[in-house]
């Protein structure tokens, strides 16, 4: 019973040691390659909740193709070492223990309210969304928000395109 | 005992918390489209977590079209980046600021 | 004792990832002798022949030469990702091993199946997932080379793997769609899978209904690994060794395997989607075990010939007496448990097909030019792939009102 907890903090402290390596590390490629285990390991959180088609595909679009995208353009780019600024004084003084108060504040507040301790008072857990059921919402509830995505995807493509080529 | 739900919001809330320190102090123009993204993660777990609080569908729906919303953007904006990086022959931020009164 | 059946998922679990990992490490050494071998009988040379008999301890020789070789970094690259690359790459290849299931599910010791390590219900889109993630492994190693050949041939391969990769997963939709499942063993032994015969002796393979997507699927999966007549971003004519230049001793021999992995993984898939996984072409009576036997007795009898007439000295004549020996035990195991061994047998023999079909291609084809590559790709499989789909999604709309 406990096993779900050890892999829910080993994979929360994963993701947010990604995430802190994110803003500390120098060099672009590997705060990118830190965002790819921050979301694997989210990944990973998406399949204890119940959702391994969202899993899946988090992995194959977010971390297999966006991230690829992000590490080509890197490379194309070849984005040396970041310049060093210096924080301002006021952000590194008032705020940031001003942005720690508003976390400890959000915290308490989420931990005292209504989802959090119904889910903790031991509801069954729900079985995990198949893909077929996605699928049957997706396609006939959600249809035009579907649509319109894929439209706006050809969109991006073409724009894409057209901004990334080299003036003739 | 099962992972109450306000762990994940917690996880999601931390997250977020650190992509908008992310994209407010870092000044690769890179960097900081990788913490939008980050932030869009972030989004997507509480999605999924609320989805499973209220045994709902709806939430993995948005959650597939944040992904693919986060896409199309990486898509544009990287190109963009691109077009950037060839005429001002630079990728800090501080930089791009010809329009600064 | 105990211990083994209080936590028999625990147990079970160990010894099939021990025996994966064994038997797939074993594999990929003796491919690389396979490929050698078959390439070179077809450029009328012999191939390996000293070192083992008939060569079959080159690939231990290959190993031991791997890591003794003098581990030469290059200077001012990212040593990070440098040495990250070829881990990864490795890594990745093999958890896609993990998912294959190689036999029924329904076959249990302990009352844990034994043919997957892994039954996962979405198991076809993670196996997509993890292949997607390989691109990290050509892309960094390109990179943190911190030179120019390195670097083109990566970012080429790594194009190259983004652009097919998307037609192979759409190839593969005609098959969900006839299958209605995302999980490998229900793809083949499922309510819609692909037991039985159409007319009595053709049996109900999903590449009879879906030959195009089977030729799409094949010519993505060969582009996606690199191999021949896609390979020209590791070839060695155009860019010394592409991605790879910089590595040598044992971080080339992790890339070496993890290539080869790739090709046993799509391999597999193959089998499993078109080819119908475990099942046997005869329909699986009883009779069926003697197949094997026959198979292996035949090679049995060809090495005893070979013992008497070709080989030379003593050490390759006993080499080749435990080959026999090892024949003979494959076709008792095959004829004393049936109902574990053959599903098994049918897998590998449709693999070994497979990887013969991939080497074949290799030592007959000239390979393709980057430019043509990428034009293949996007302005020819994809469409094909795309029509293919919508092809199917309307013959099964009409068939399934």
């Amino acid at each position: 019973m406990i096993a779900p907890l050890i892999v829910f903090f080993a994979c929360a402290i994963l993701a947010v040691l990604g995430a802190i390596l994110l803003i500390i590390v120098r060099e672009p490629i590997h705060s990118a390659l830190s965002l790819v285990v921050v979301m694997v390991s989210l990944a990973i959180l998406y399949l204890l909740l119940g959702a391994p088609f969202v899993a899946a595909v988090q992995i194959l679009v977010y971390a297999g193709a966006i991230m690829v995208l992000f590490v080509f353009v890197i490379m194309l780019l070849n984005a040396g070492e970041e310049e060093r600024t210096d924080w301002s004084k006021i952000a590194k003084w008032i705020g940031l223990p001003l942005g720690f108060v508003l976390l400890l504040e959000i915290a308490h507040w989420l931990f005292h309210s209504e989802p959090g301790t119904a889910v903790a008072n031991g509801v069954a857990a729900p079985p995990p969304a198949s893909t077929f059921a996605l699928s049957t919402a997706l396609f006939r509830q959600y249809l035009l928000p579907f649509e319109a995505t894929s439209i706006l995807i050809l969109i991006a493509i073409l724009g894409a395109l057209v901004l990334a080529r080299k003036d003739q | 005992m099962s992972i109450p739900v306000s762990y994940y919001l917690a996880l999601s809330g931390i997250l977020f918390g650190l992509g908008v320190v992310a994209f407010v102090f870092k000044r690769n123009i890179i960097t900081i489209f990788m913490a939008i993204e980050l932030m869009l993660n972030a989004v997507n777990l509480a999605f999924v977590a609320f989805a499973r609080a209220h045994n709902q569908l709806d939430g993995l729906i948005f959650v597939f079209f944040v992904i693919v919303v986060a896409a199309a953007e990486a898509a544009v904006g990287l190109a963009i980046v691109l077009a950037l990086a060839h005429t001002r022959q630079s990728l800090n931020v501080d930089r791009v600021n010809l329009l600064k009164f | 004792m105990e211990f083994i059946s209080q936590h028999p998922v625990l147990v079970v679990s160990l010894v099939k990832i021990a025996l994966t990992l064994f038997v797939v490490m074993t594999a990929l050494a003796y491919l690389t002798w396979f490929e050698r071998k078959v390439v070179a009988r077809m450029q009328s040379r012999w191939g390996p022949y000293y070192v083992g008999a008939h060569g079959l301890l080159q690939p231990l020789a290959d190993g031991v030469k791997f890591l003794f070789k003098e581990d030469v970094t290059p200077p001012s690259s990212d040593i990070v990702t440098y040495l990250l690359a070829p881990f990864l790459a490795l890594v990745l290849a093999l958890t896609a091993i993990a998912l294959i299931p190689i036999g029924p599910p329904d076959v249990t010791v302990l009352g844990q199946p034994v043919f997957a390590v892994s039954n996962v219900s979405i198991g076809l889109i993670f196996l997509f997932s993890i292949t997607s993630l390989g691109v990290y492994g050509v892309a960094l190693a390109g990179w943190s080379s911190n030179s120019k050949y390195p670097l083109m041939g990566g970012l080429r391969s790594s194009a190259q793997m983004i652009s097919y990769e998307v037609s192979l997963t759409l190839s593969v939709v005609g098959v969900l769609l006839l299958a209605g499942t995302l999980n490998l063993s229900d793809i083949v032994s499922g309510p819609n899978g692909q037991t039985g015969y159409w007319l009595h002796f053709i049996p109900k393979w999903n590449v009879f209904p879906q030959i195009v997507g089977f030729l799409c699927y094949i010519t993505a999966a060969i582009a996606e690994t690199n191999r021949v007549p896609f390979d020209l971003p590791e070839a060695e004519t155009e860019l010394v060794a592409g991605f790879h230049t910089e590595y040598s001793s044992f971080k080339f021999a992790m890339f070496f395997m993890a290539e080869y992995a790739n090709m046993i993984t799509v391999s597999c898939l193959a089998t499993i989607l078109f080819f119908g996984g475990w099942l046997s072409p005869f329909g699986g009576g009883e009779w069926e075990k003697f197949i094997p036997v026959l198979i292996f007795g035949a090679l049995a009898v060809y090495c005893l010939y070979d013992i008497a007439t070709e080989l030379q000295s003593i050490i390759h004549k006993l080499q080749f007496t435990i080959v026999v020996g090892l024949f003979l035990a494959l076709a008792a195991v095959c004829f004393f448990f049936p109902q574990y061994a053959m599903p098994p047998f049918w897998f590998i023999l449709k693999i070994g097909i497979f990887m013969f079909f991939y080497v074949w291609a290799r030592g007959t084809l000239p390979r393709f030019r980057y430019d043509q590559l990428m034009s293949f790709g996007w302005k020819l499989l994809l469409p094909v792939s795309l029509a293919n789909l919508v092809v199917t999604a309307v013959v099964w709309l009409v068939m399934h009102p």
